[in-house]
């Protein structure tokens, strides 16, 4: 499987006429490469990657996985959900400018997803990425400093 | 123009008056400009920030309700915050007095300590900046008073993480119409449409700065900058408008280091939605401290009329 980098970079670099060509085949390319981001986080903690969908898109039901053993990942549960809206605006517009606009955004999108989670693996030792959306009151949260420790990180 | 938010309790938070001073003197030139008094908090601290809520969530709640009982006991029932990290802090302990009995315990426990009452849940409301000018003076009102419009400069509107995460400590956010929306805001998008800017739909207007990171781990922040500032010339943006002082900062120094450490250079200027609402208000570029930026928009001002 290509990294989602390289299949951000090829759709960022195609020509306006192949990407307005094929809209359901670029729709694919895109979500394709936000679900293998997600699937190598999930893969990184043990878990099998989920094939269920939730509004239709494994996208966001990888991101739902994701997001329940560790809530952090929440943070870029918005971005999932503009990665599919960039995805279904391009494949719904009959205008091709438009549907190239939408397919660039929808790549940008898709990057700004890898990099999130390429760098959220690399730190997670270091604690919280997005301290936004640490659990709030975890269990082991209650009165003490122990919760330092991101939940992440814990059973490991 | 409303009297809801005409006086207000004022929360800088210690951003502001380090690397978000531009954001200080900013939000209240622009206060000053449409008639609204701000009174800051007598003796105010940290809000907690990332530092101690990593450390202890509960001591975190504490700080975040010594503050709002000091803007109670000054006589206000709101209290405003133009930082996003103060913002949602305060936010944050409103919601867990409201909800966790142990919060309210520690609350308790650490202000009788101290030798203060405990703040109770329900008396302050936190508003953010973006908040305090929408409703006090509308949308339309602002359009009035406008003296040097906006127009024609492109701005993709970048409201960063924690002004709408999570959710569930932002109630009066997703209640339909005229509310803010947490997947998509929109305030800031409306108060400078409203100064005559072209806001272009920018896909990652929530999207992370890495700005938890920025020291740790820099290349990681420097790359979540960098798309951030490449999707936004894309998006065909003059200025990126920020209504945060450490996405600002992270915006601006990481811009610098992505043209140094990975040879990228972005053009797009960075500038407080407030710097830019104040210009439009007719105040001098200088006034709303555009001098302070690192990110040098005087060019780009000049050629449009601003400042």
């Amino acid at each position: 499987m290509d990294s989602p980098f390289a299949i951000t970079d090829a759709v960022a670099s195609m020509p306006d006429c192949e990407l307005a060509r094929s809209p359901a085949e670029t729709k694919s390319m895109l979500l394709d490469a936000g679900e293998s981001a997600l699937v190598r986080w999930v893969g990184a903690h043990g878990s099998e990657p989920t094939q269920d969908r939730v509004e239709g898109f494994r996208l966001l039901a990888l991101h739902r996985q994701a997001a329940l053993r560790d809530p952090t990942f929440n943070a870029c549960r918005e971005t999932c959900r503009e990665l599919v809206y960039q995805c279904n605006a391009a494949e719904a517009q009959a205008d091709a400018g438009e549907r190239v606009r939408h397919f660039r955004l929808a790549a940008a999108v898709a990057t700004h997803l890898f990099l999130f989670i390429d760098g959220k693996l690399e730190n997670e030792k270091l604690g919280e990425f997005c301290c936004s959306s640490r659990p709030l009151r975890s269990q082991d949260a209650v009165g003490t400093s122990a919760e330092t420790q991101s939940p992440a990180s814990e059973g490991r | 123009m409303s009297d809801k938010y005409r006086k207000v309790a004022y929360y800088p938070g210690c951003a502001l008056e380090g690397t978000g001073h531009a954001y200080n003197r900013s939000t209240k030139e622009v206060g000053k400009a449409l008639g609204l008094e701000l009174v800051e908090l007598q003796n105010w601290n940290c809000c907690g920030a990332m530092e101690v809520k990593n450390v202890d969530p509960k001591l975190q709640t504490f700080l975040s309700a010594r503050n709002l009982k000091i803007a109670e006991d000054m006589g206000f029932d709101t209290v405003m915050a133009p930082c996003n990290g103060c913002y949602h802090n305060l936010k944050k302990a409103e919601y867990d007095l409201s909800h966790d009995a142990a919060s309210r315990e520690t609350v308790e426990k650490l202000s009788a300590k101290s030798g203060a009452t405990a703040y109770q849940a329900g008396h302050v409301n936190t508003i953010h900046a973006l908040d305090w000018i929408r409703d006090a003076i509308g949308t339309e009102e602002l359009g009035k008073r406008v003296k040097n419009s906006l127009s024609g400069l492109k701005i993709a509107n970048y409201y960063g993480c924690m002004y709408t995460r999570p959710r569930h400590i932002f109630p009066e956010k997703d209640q339909g119409a005229g509310s803010e929306s947490t997947s998509k805001p929109h305030f800031m998008d409306d108060l400078l449409a409203a100064a005559g800017a072209v806001n272009v739909e920018y896909p990652l207007k929530t999207a992370c700065c890495g700005g938890a990171h920025t020291l740790s781990d820099s290349d990681t922040s420097t790359r979540l900058v960098l798309n951030l500032l490449t999707t936004a010339e894309a998006c065909g943006a003059d200025v990126i408008a920020t209504e945060c002082p450490t996405c600002h900062s992270g915006l601006e120094m990481h811009q610098m280091r992505a043209e140094k450490v990975f040879g990228k250079k972005t053009t797009v200027k960075i500038l407080y939605f407030t710097q830019l609402l104040g210009m439009a208000l007719g105040l001098s570029a200088r006034r709303v401290g555009v001098h302070e930026n690192f990110s040098d928009s005087r060019d780009l001002l000049k050629a449009r009329g601003l400042g």
